[in-house]
């Protein structure tokens, strides 16, 4: 017993160590970039207007966040996601399930989702616009439109890969349906359902950006279009740099909660 | 004194219907009687249904023809009165090996005080007392499926239905699970029907093996294989092992050859 006590501990130092320098080899890769950044303005490789200077970005950034716009414009625009995000999953979860596991509701609606996929969300501004008017629900109903179609095929994916061995021991438990949805379905699902939910809600800040192209007045989005109009490149750096650390923040968060709701789960990663 | 009829197969068929028109007939006319707190061993080469046959025993796939009567009464469907320990372990990875072995009794809606205690007697049984709490990954091969097998009795079936369940363990480990099995059998007189490939297995742990062969799946024969004295590893030496096993092989190696060949 000890002997294996002791092999499970030094795995758990091997372990840590290489997560170290995994997260070493994340910080260099930053960077470089950020070297190379340097190198191209401050050497005056590249002009101002293309590619301001890190200072330039960060004094911006600064800025921001003193006369407030910035927590504004990152809390307008993460709500938007977060609402939009929200319900597609709230719709997709169930309807993916349902069709993971009845042919029929799958043959009913499948082909429209497929359809409805490949839809441009762009094209269908102009629609959302018509119905919706030019307030926050229309911009809910892009991100909604850009993500529940694909989180249903994701989901109703992830279901269906529930290893079926699992399914059918708790059939021979004695468990009826309802109580294998709930009991094995659900939870053997759940660490792939979070990394669906994870990518998606990704995708949901491109959309977001189609959202506020189009009548918003405030938002991310919105502020590196209209620095556009005023070549004010500075100001579209700082917007892309809070976009990319709110995708970063909530994906720690998405992978901070998988492991809370499922610490049983052994990601490839994680090995 | 004669002991009751358990579970009885009767004239079972299976086909499969394939792509065009072509079909399968994997199993043919098997007719198969399980008595009282017996340990009946189904024993065969690989294609031959016998996956197919516990399978549908169990209620997880449908014959064609013919019936399955748990104490006379036809079986339609899966249930807990017959319950199954696959060859993957099939544990559930977000449930304690405790969690696991209560599954049962928590879908019949026991509460969750006399479930606990259940689960307990059933872990003790299996060898597993001080590991309540682990995690199935925490855990071997052979202790996996020591828990499905906790899992399953916990739930108290009629019938035991066992898949090659220590088919992916190794020779070791596979002796002390046959011991452990053995061991079950003959205290708690647990009904066990259990399928293999392996003729050692069969006849170590067999009171009647019934050897089936393929193209199509049937029955061959049915062959009493009382070995004097406990089941243990000491009995795959022993005369009585040796003439039965000999019995077997004989029986399915030109069948086996032929297979070999491609006939």
């Amino acid at each position: 017993m000890n002997k294996r006590e002791n092999s499970i501990s030094m795995n758990g130092k091997k372990k840590k160590r290489s997560a170290v320098s995994e997260r070493l080899l994340s910080l260099i890769c930053f960077l470089l970039i950020i070297i190379c950044w340097c190198v191209g303005s401050y050497g005056g490789m590249v002009r101002d207007i293309f590619l301001p200077s890190p200072t330039a970005v960060a004094g911006k950034i600064i800025a921001m966040a003193k006369d407030g716009s910035l927590w504004a414009n990152c809390w307008e625009s993460t709500l938007r996601v977060l609402v939009g995000w929200f319900w597609s999953a709230v719709a997709a979860l169930p309807m993916g399930m349902l069709m993971a596991n009845s042919r029929k509701i799958s043959a009913f609606v499948q082909p429209i989702i497929e359809f409805a996929r490949y839809l441009p969300v762009v094209a269908l501004v102009p629609l959302t616009l018509l119905y919706l008017g030019i307030g926050e629900t229309q911009k809910y109903t892009i991100i909604f439109l850009g993500t529940f179609f694909q989180l249903v095929l994701m989901v109703c994916d992830t279901v269906a890969g529930v290893d079926s061995n699992m399914i059918n021991a708790a059939k021979t438990l004695g468990a009826g349906k309802m109580q294998i949805y709930k009991e094995v379905i659900f939870p053997a699902a759940l660490p792939g359902l979070m990394d669906d939910f994870r990518l998606t809600i990704g995708w949901a800040w491109t959309y977001l950006v189609v959202a506020e192209m189009v009548a918003a007045d405030n938002g991310l989005g919105y502020m590196i279009l209209r620095s556009q109009r005023y070549l004010a490149t500075d100001t579209i750096f700082a917007g892309l740099i809070l976009i990319g650390l709110i995708g970063l923040v909530t994906d720690f968060l998405f992978r901070v909660l998988s492991r809370i709701v499922a610490p049983w789960y052994d990601r490839l990663t994680d090995k | 004194m004669e002991q009751k009829r358990k579970l009885q197969v009767r004239n079972l068929n299976r086909v499969f219907e394939g792509a065009g028109g072509s079909s399968v007939t994997a199993l043919s006319d098997v007719n198969l009687d399980v008595k009282e707190s017996e340990f009946v061993m189904i024993v065969g080469p690989s294609g031959c249904g016998k996956t197919t046959l516990i399978n549908i025993i169990g209620g997880l796939d449908t014959a064609t023809s013919g019936e399955v009567l748990l104490d006379g009464k036809p079986v339609k469907g899966p249930g807990a009165d017959r319950g199954m320990v696959f060859q993957g372990y099939s544990l559930f990875p977000w449930l304690t090996v405790q969690k696991n072995v209560e599954f049962g009794l928590k879908m019949k809606k026991i509460p969750a005080k006399e479930r606990a205690e259940a689960a307990r007697k059933y872990i003790d049984l299996v060898g597993l007392t001080g590991f309540e709490n682990a995690l199935p990954k925490q855990l071997s091969g052979g202790m996996k499926q020591r828990v499905a097998i906790a899992r399953t009795l916990a739930n108290e079936p009629e019938v035991l239905l066992m898949d090659e369940p220590f088919g992916a363990l190794d020779a070791q480990t596979r002796v002390v699970m046959q011991e452990l099995l053995a061991k079950i059998s003959r205290t708690t007189g647990t009904t066990i029907l259990f399928i293999t490939h392996d003729i050692d297995e069969a006849v170590l742990l067999g009171e009647r093996i019934y050897v089936m062969s393929r193209r199509p799946g049937t029955v061959k024969e049915v062959i009493e294989a009382n070995l004097p004295g406990e089941r243990s590893h000491n009995s795959l030496v022993l005369p009585e092992f040796l003439e039965t096993k000999k019995r077997i092989m004989d029986m399915l190696w030109s069948e086996s050859s032929d297979a070999a060949m491609g006939r």
